[in-house]
Protein backbone atom coordinates (compact mmCIF):
# COMPACT_ATOMS: atom_id res chain seq x y z
CA UNK A 1 0.00 0.00 0.00
CA UNK A 2 0.93 3.85 -0.50
CA UNK A 3 -0.98 5.92 1.00
CA UNK A 4 -0.91 9.91 2.34
CA UNK A 5 -3.21 12.21 4.39
CA UNK A 6 -4.37 15.19 2.63
CA UNK A 7 -6.25 18.17 2.19
CA UNK A 8 -9.46 18.57 -0.10
CA UNK A 9 -8.98 21.67 -1.89
CA UNK A 10 -12.43 21.38 -4.16
CA UNK A 11 -13.60 21.09 -7.56
CA UNK A 12 -13.19 22.12 -10.50
CA UNK A 13 -12.80 20.95 -14.49
CA UNK A 14 -10.33 20.41 -16.78
CA UNK A 15 -10.14 19.43 -20.12
CA UNK A 16 -8.20 16.77 -21.53
CA UNK A 17 -5.95 16.27 -24.94
CA UNK A 18 -8.85 15.01 -26.70
CA UNK A 19 -10.25 18.21 -25.50
CA UNK A 20 -12.69 16.20 -23.29
CA UNK A 21 -14.49 17.21 -19.94
CA UNK A 22 -13.24 15.93 -16.88
CA UNK A 23 -14.64 16.67 -13.26
CA UNK A 24 -12.19 16.56 -10.92
CA UNK A 25 -11.19 17.05 -7.40
CA UNK A 26 -8.24 18.96 -6.02
CA UNK A 27 -6.33 17.30 -2.99
CA UNK A 28 -3.17 19.55 -1.29
CA UNK A 29 -0.33 17.22 0.42
CA UNK A 30 1.49 18.95 2.78
CA UNK A 31 4.40 16.60 3.43
CA UNK A 32 3.57 14.05 5.61
CA UNK A 33 5.78 12.88 7.98
CA UNK A 34 6.84 9.37 8.90
CA UNK A 35 6.69 8.99 12.80
CA UNK A 36 6.77 5.44 13.64
CA UNK A 37 6.90 2.06 12.19
CA UNK A 38 4.61 -1.41 13.07
CA UNK A 39 6.54 -4.55 12.99
CA UNK A 40 5.44 -8.23 12.50
CA UNK A 41 7.65 -8.92 15.18
CA UNK A 42 6.61 -6.68 17.94
CA UNK A 43 3.26 -5.48 17.16
CA UNK A 44 1.92 -8.52 15.13
CA UNK A 45 1.44 -6.55 11.83
CA UNK A 46 4.04 -4.24 9.43
CA UNK A 47 2.56 -0.82 9.03
CA UNK A 48 3.69 2.91 8.65
CA UNK A 49 2.06 5.67 10.90
CA UNK A 50 2.40 8.97 9.18
CA UNK A 51 1.26 12.72 10.49
CA UNK A 52 0.99 15.56 9.03
CA UNK A 53 0.13 19.24 10.84
CA UNK A 54 2.67 20.25 13.26
CA UNK A 55 1.45 21.32 16.90
CA UNK A 56 2.03 24.46 18.72
CA UNK A 57 3.76 23.56 21.93
CA UNK A 58 1.22 24.96 23.67
CA UNK A 59 -1.20 22.13 22.56
CA UNK A 60 0.90 19.29 23.14
CA UNK A 61 0.69 17.10 26.65
CA UNK A 62 3.23 15.52 27.68
CA UNK A 63 1.11 11.78 27.41
CA UNK A 64 0.62 12.67 23.51
CA UNK A 65 4.53 13.88 23.05
CA UNK A 66 5.35 10.59 24.49
CA UNK A 67 4.27 8.46 21.55
CA UNK A 68 6.63 10.29 19.21
CA UNK A 69 10.18 9.31 18.77
CA UNK A 70 13.16 12.25 20.00
CA UNK A 71 13.63 14.52 17.36
CA UNK A 72 10.18 14.58 15.46
CA UNK A 73 7.58 17.26 16.33
CA UNK A 74 4.11 15.52 17.59
CA UNK A 75 1.76 16.17 14.60
CA UNK A 76 -2.26 16.54 15.40
CA UNK A 77 -3.48 13.89 12.34
CA UNK A 78 -1.95 10.09 12.37
CA UNK A 79 -2.71 7.67 9.86
CA UNK A 80 -1.25 4.08 9.92
CA UNK A 81 -0.68 2.36 6.53
CA UNK A 82 -0.61 -1.43 6.40
CA UNK A 83 1.86 -2.83 4.66
CA UNK A 84 3.70 0.19 3.05
CA UNK A 85 5.12 -0.61 -0.13
CA UNK A 86 8.18 2.11 -0.13
CA UNK A 87 11.20 2.04 1.87
CA UNK A 88 10.87 4.52 4.53
CA UNK A 89 12.81 5.27 7.84
CA UNK A 90 11.19 7.06 10.82
CA UNK A 91 11.70 11.08 10.16
CA UNK A 92 11.40 10.99 5.81
CA UNK A 93 8.85 13.59 4.43
CA UNK A 94 6.40 11.86 1.99
CA UNK A 95 5.77 14.43 -0.77
CA UNK A 96 2.92 13.60 -3.17
CA UNK A 97 5.80 12.37 -6.10
CA UNK A 98 5.38 9.02 -4.26
CA UNK A 99 1.62 8.69 -5.83
CA UNK A 100 3.85 8.77 -9.56
CA UNK A 101 2.33 5.43 -11.55
CA UNK A 102 -0.31 5.10 -9.71
CA UNK A 103 -3.68 5.09 -11.83
CA UNK A 104 -6.69 4.33 -9.11
CA UNK A 105 -6.77 5.47 -5.58
CA UNK A 106 -9.17 4.56 -2.82
CA UNK A 107 -10.13 8.05 -0.67
CA UNK A 108 -11.24 7.75 3.04
CA UNK A 109 -13.11 10.84 5.19
CA UNK A 110 -15.44 11.62 7.67
CA UNK A 111 -18.88 12.25 5.34
CA UNK A 112 -20.98 15.95 5.57
CA UNK A 113 -23.08 15.69 8.04
CA UNK A 114 -26.52 16.31 7.12
CA UNK A 115 -28.37 16.85 10.43
CA UNK A 116 -31.57 14.40 11.27
CA UNK A 117 -33.22 13.01 8.06
CA UNK A 118 -35.79 10.84 7.28
CA UNK A 119 -36.18 7.52 6.21
CA UNK A 120 -36.62 8.94 2.49
CA UNK A 121 -33.27 10.04 2.27
CA UNK A 122 -31.27 8.14 4.85
CA UNK A 123 -32.44 4.87 3.77
CA UNK A 124 -33.75 5.53 0.09
CA UNK A 125 -37.36 4.60 0.83
CA UNK A 126 -40.19 4.32 -1.74
CA UNK A 127 -42.50 6.62 0.01
CA UNK A 128 -46.07 7.23 -0.75
CA UNK A 129 -48.75 8.85 -3.07
CA UNK A 130 -48.74 12.37 -2.52
CA UNK A 131 -51.95 12.81 -3.87
CA UNK A 132 -55.11 10.41 -5.03
CA UNK A 133 -56.63 10.53 -0.72
CA UNK A 134 -53.32 8.96 0.33
CA UNK A 135 -52.39 9.79 3.81
CA UNK A 136 -49.11 8.48 3.28
CA UNK A 137 -46.10 10.42 2.24
CA UNK A 138 -42.75 9.77 3.68
CA UNK A 139 -43.07 7.99 6.63
CA UNK A 140 -41.22 4.75 7.54
CA UNK A 141 -44.54 2.62 7.64
CA UNK A 142 -44.45 -0.52 10.18
CA UNK A 143 -41.21 -1.50 12.37
CA UNK A 144 -42.30 -4.80 12.97
CA UNK A 145 -44.58 -7.53 14.02
CA UNK A 146 -47.71 -8.60 16.23
CA UNK A 147 -47.52 -9.60 19.86
CA UNK A 148 -44.65 -11.53 19.11
CA UNK A 149 -41.79 -10.93 18.95
CA UNK A 150 -43.68 -7.87 20.77
CA UNK A 151 -40.59 -5.58 20.38
CA UNK A 152 -38.92 -4.14 17.11
CA UNK A 153 -35.89 -5.42 16.34
CA UNK A 154 -32.17 -3.50 16.68
CA UNK A 155 -30.48 -2.05 13.43
CA UNK A 156 -34.47 -1.07 11.87
CA UNK A 157 -33.85 1.27 9.35
CA UNK A 158 -35.87 5.05 11.03
CA UNK A 159 -34.74 8.40 10.66
CA UNK A 160 -31.61 9.67 12.47
CA UNK A 161 -28.53 11.45 12.23
CA UNK A 162 -27.20 11.19 8.63
CA UNK A 163 -23.50 11.75 7.18
CA UNK A 164 -20.60 12.77 9.37
CA UNK A 165 -19.16 9.14 9.00
CA UNK A 166 -16.46 7.25 7.75
CA UNK A 167 -16.95 6.89 3.82
CA UNK A 168 -14.39 5.56 1.56
CA UNK A 169 -14.92 5.99 -2.22
CA UNK A 170 -13.18 3.44 -4.78
CA UNK A 171 -11.42 3.08 -7.71
CA UNK A 172 -11.17 7.15 -8.59
CA UNK A 173 -8.80 7.62 -11.44
CA UNK A 174 -5.72 10.01 -10.84
CA UNK A 175 -6.26 12.74 -13.49
CA UNK A 176 -2.77 14.72 -12.58
CA UNK A 177 -0.03 14.30 -10.05
CA UNK A 178 1.62 17.87 -9.66
CA UNK A 179 4.48 17.78 -7.37
CA UNK A 180 5.15 20.95 -8.32
CA UNK A 181 2.55 22.43 -6.11
CA UNK A 182 2.26 19.16 -4.34
CA UNK A 183 -1.53 18.53 -5.34
CA UNK A 184 -3.26 15.87 -7.01
CA UNK A 185 -6.20 15.67 -9.88
CA UNK A 186 -8.71 13.03 -9.30
CA UNK A 187 -11.61 12.42 -11.38
CA UNK A 188 -15.19 12.85 -9.47
CA UNK A 189 -16.61 13.48 -6.17
CA UNK A 190 -14.71 12.41 -2.67
CA UNK A 191 -16.36 12.50 0.52
CA UNK A 192 -16.10 15.56 3.25
CA UNK A 193 -16.51 19.14 3.06
CA UNK A 194 -13.70 21.84 1.29
CA UNK A 195 -10.21 22.01 3.72
CA UNK A 196 -11.44 18.60 5.51
CA UNK A 197 -8.35 16.01 5.60
CA UNK A 198 -8.49 12.87 3.34
CA UNK A 199 -6.31 9.93 3.38
CA UNK A 200 -5.54 8.95 -0.70
CA UNK A 201 -3.76 5.67 -1.32
CA UNK A 202 -3.48 3.19 -3.90
CA UNK A 203 -6.69 1.24 -5.07
CA UNK A 204 -7.19 -1.92 -3.14
CA UNK A 205 -9.35 -3.65 -6.07
CA UNK A 206 -8.57 -1.55 -9.49
CA UNK A 207 -4.38 -1.86 -9.72
CA UNK A 208 -4.20 -1.93 -13.47
CA UNK B 1 -3.73 32.96 -5.92
CA UNK B 2 -5.33 29.77 -4.95
CA UNK B 3 -5.19 26.38 -5.96
CA UNK B 4 -8.27 26.02 -8.08
CA UNK B 5 -7.66 29.18 -9.95
CA UNK B 6 -4.24 28.27 -10.62
CA UNK B 7 -5.87 25.48 -12.53
CA UNK B 8 -8.48 26.93 -13.82
CA UNK B 9 -6.68 30.24 -15.28
CA UNK B 10 -4.68 28.21 -18.03
CA UNK B 11 -7.70 26.56 -19.39
CA UNK B 12 -9.52 30.13 -19.92
CA UNK B 13 -10.31 31.01 -23.88
CA UNK B 14 -10.22 34.71 -24.34
CA UNK B 15 -9.27 33.97 -28.05
CA UNK B 16 -13.26 33.40 -29.23
CA UNK B 17 -15.17 36.76 -31.17
CA UNK B 18 -17.95 37.83 -28.40
CA UNK B 19 -21.37 36.87 -29.23
CA UNK B 20 -24.28 37.40 -26.57
CA UNK B 21 -27.61 35.83 -25.99
CA UNK B 22 -29.74 36.58 -29.91
CA UNK B 23 -26.86 36.42 -31.83
CA UNK B 24 -26.75 33.73 -34.85
CA UNK B 25 -23.52 31.99 -34.92
CA UNK B 26 -21.62 29.61 -36.51
CA UNK B 27 -19.61 27.00 -34.03
CA UNK B 28 -16.62 25.17 -36.08
CA UNK B 29 -16.50 22.23 -33.91
CA UNK B 30 -13.65 19.47 -34.22
CA UNK B 31 -14.85 16.04 -34.24
CA UNK B 32 -12.86 13.07 -33.42
CA UNK B 33 -13.79 10.11 -35.83
CA UNK B 34 -11.93 7.28 -35.67
CA UNK B 35 -8.42 8.62 -36.56
CA UNK B 36 -9.29 11.32 -38.39
CA UNK B 37 -10.33 14.82 -37.20
CA UNK B 38 -12.64 17.37 -38.80
CA UNK B 39 -14.42 20.23 -38.21
CA UNK B 40 -17.66 20.60 -38.00
CA UNK B 41 -19.81 24.03 -38.39
CA UNK B 42 -23.36 24.35 -36.35
CA UNK B 43 -25.18 27.39 -37.35
CA UNK B 44 -28.07 28.67 -34.99
CA UNK B 45 -29.37 31.00 -32.38
CA UNK B 46 -27.35 31.60 -28.83
CA UNK B 47 -30.85 31.14 -26.70
CA UNK B 48 -28.85 30.97 -23.27
CA UNK B 49 -25.71 31.13 -21.96
CA UNK B 50 -24.58 29.68 -18.25
CA UNK B 51 -21.94 31.54 -16.22
CA UNK B 52 -19.47 29.62 -13.88
CA UNK B 53 -16.36 30.74 -14.42
CA UNK B 54 -14.14 27.91 -16.21
CA UNK B 55 -18.06 25.99 -16.70
CA UNK B 56 -19.19 28.77 -18.71
CA UNK B 57 -21.59 27.38 -21.56
CA UNK B 58 -23.79 28.83 -24.34
CA UNK B 59 -26.55 26.65 -25.98
CA UNK B 60 -27.07 26.91 -29.50
CA UNK B 61 -30.45 26.06 -31.08
CA UNK B 62 -31.06 25.35 -35.30
CA UNK B 63 -34.16 24.11 -37.06
CA UNK B 64 -32.86 20.81 -39.02
CA UNK B 65 -34.61 18.92 -41.07
CA UNK B 66 -37.80 21.10 -39.45
CA UNK B 67 -36.49 19.53 -36.07
CA UNK B 68 -35.53 22.25 -33.11
CA UNK B 69 -31.51 21.27 -32.38
CA UNK B 70 -30.04 22.72 -29.22
CA UNK B 71 -26.82 21.82 -28.41
CA UNK B 72 -24.59 23.24 -25.34
CA UNK B 73 -20.79 23.73 -25.80
CA UNK B 74 -18.72 24.47 -23.36
CA UNK B 75 -16.99 28.06 -23.70
CA UNK B 76 -13.40 27.10 -22.55
CA UNK B 77 -13.53 23.98 -24.86
CA UNK B 78 -10.51 23.25 -26.46
CA UNK B 79 -12.60 21.30 -29.84
CA UNK B 80 -13.90 24.30 -30.54
CA UNK B 81 -11.71 26.29 -33.26
CA UNK B 82 -13.65 29.25 -33.62
CA UNK B 83 -17.21 31.01 -33.80
CA UNK B 84 -18.65 33.75 -35.65
CA UNK B 85 -20.99 36.47 -35.34
CA UNK B 86 -23.54 35.91 -38.34
CA UNK B 87 -26.08 37.94 -37.38
CA UNK B 88 -26.70 40.48 -34.18
CA UNK B 89 -29.92 39.81 -32.52
CA UNK B 90 -31.65 42.62 -30.55
CA UNK B 91 -33.45 40.88 -27.42
CA UNK B 92 -34.79 42.17 -24.36
CA UNK B 93 -34.22 38.71 -22.34
CA UNK B 94 -30.86 36.88 -21.04
CA UNK B 95 -32.51 32.99 -22.06
CA UNK B 96 -34.88 32.95 -25.06
CA UNK B 97 -36.32 29.58 -24.01
CA UNK B 98 -39.66 31.46 -25.48
CA UNK B 99 -38.63 30.75 -28.97
CA UNK B 100 -39.24 26.97 -28.75
CA UNK B 101 -42.89 27.61 -28.82
CA UNK B 102 -42.75 30.01 -31.29
CA UNK B 103 -43.16 29.05 -34.87
CA UNK B 104 -43.06 31.52 -38.08
CA UNK B 105 -42.68 35.36 -37.68
CA UNK B 106 -42.41 34.91 -33.86
CA UNK B 107 -39.47 32.80 -33.53
CA UNK B 108 -37.55 34.99 -34.98
CA UNK B 109 -35.36 37.88 -32.98
CA UNK B 110 -35.12 40.77 -34.31
CA UNK B 111 -31.61 42.00 -35.84
CA UNK B 112 -29.22 44.70 -34.08
CA UNK B 113 -28.31 47.61 -35.97
CA UNK B 114 -25.61 49.25 -34.65
CA UNK B 115 -26.51 53.11 -34.53
CA UNK B 116 -23.65 54.95 -36.33
CA UNK B 117 -22.09 57.84 -34.49
CA UNK B 118 -23.37 61.17 -36.11
CA UNK B 119 -20.58 62.95 -35.85
CA UNK B 120 -21.12 66.59 -34.00
CA UNK B 121 -21.54 69.12 -36.54
CA UNK B 122 -18.56 71.76 -37.13
CA UNK B 123 -18.65 74.60 -34.73
CA UNK B 124 -19.73 77.40 -36.74
CA UNK B 125 -18.57 80.49 -36.46
CA UNK B 126 -20.17 82.79 -34.47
Amino acid sequence: MIGLIGKKIGMTQIFDDTGRLIPVTVIEFAPNTVVGKKTTEKDGYSAVVIGVKEMKKIQITKPYAGQFPEGIAPTKILQEMRDYEKEVAVGDKLEVASFEGIRYVDVTAISKGKGFQGVMKRWNFGGGRSTHGSKFHREPGSTGQRTYPHKTFKNVKLPGRMGREKVTVMNLRVVRVDAENSMMLIRGAVPGPRSCTVVVRDAVKKTK
Amino acid sequence: MNLIQMIQAPQMRSDLAAFKVGDTVKVHFKIVEGKNERVQIYEGLVIAMKNAGIGKTFMVRKISYGVGVERVFPINSPRIEKVEVVRLGKVRRAKLYYIRTKIGKKSKVKEYIPVKKIAAPAPTKA
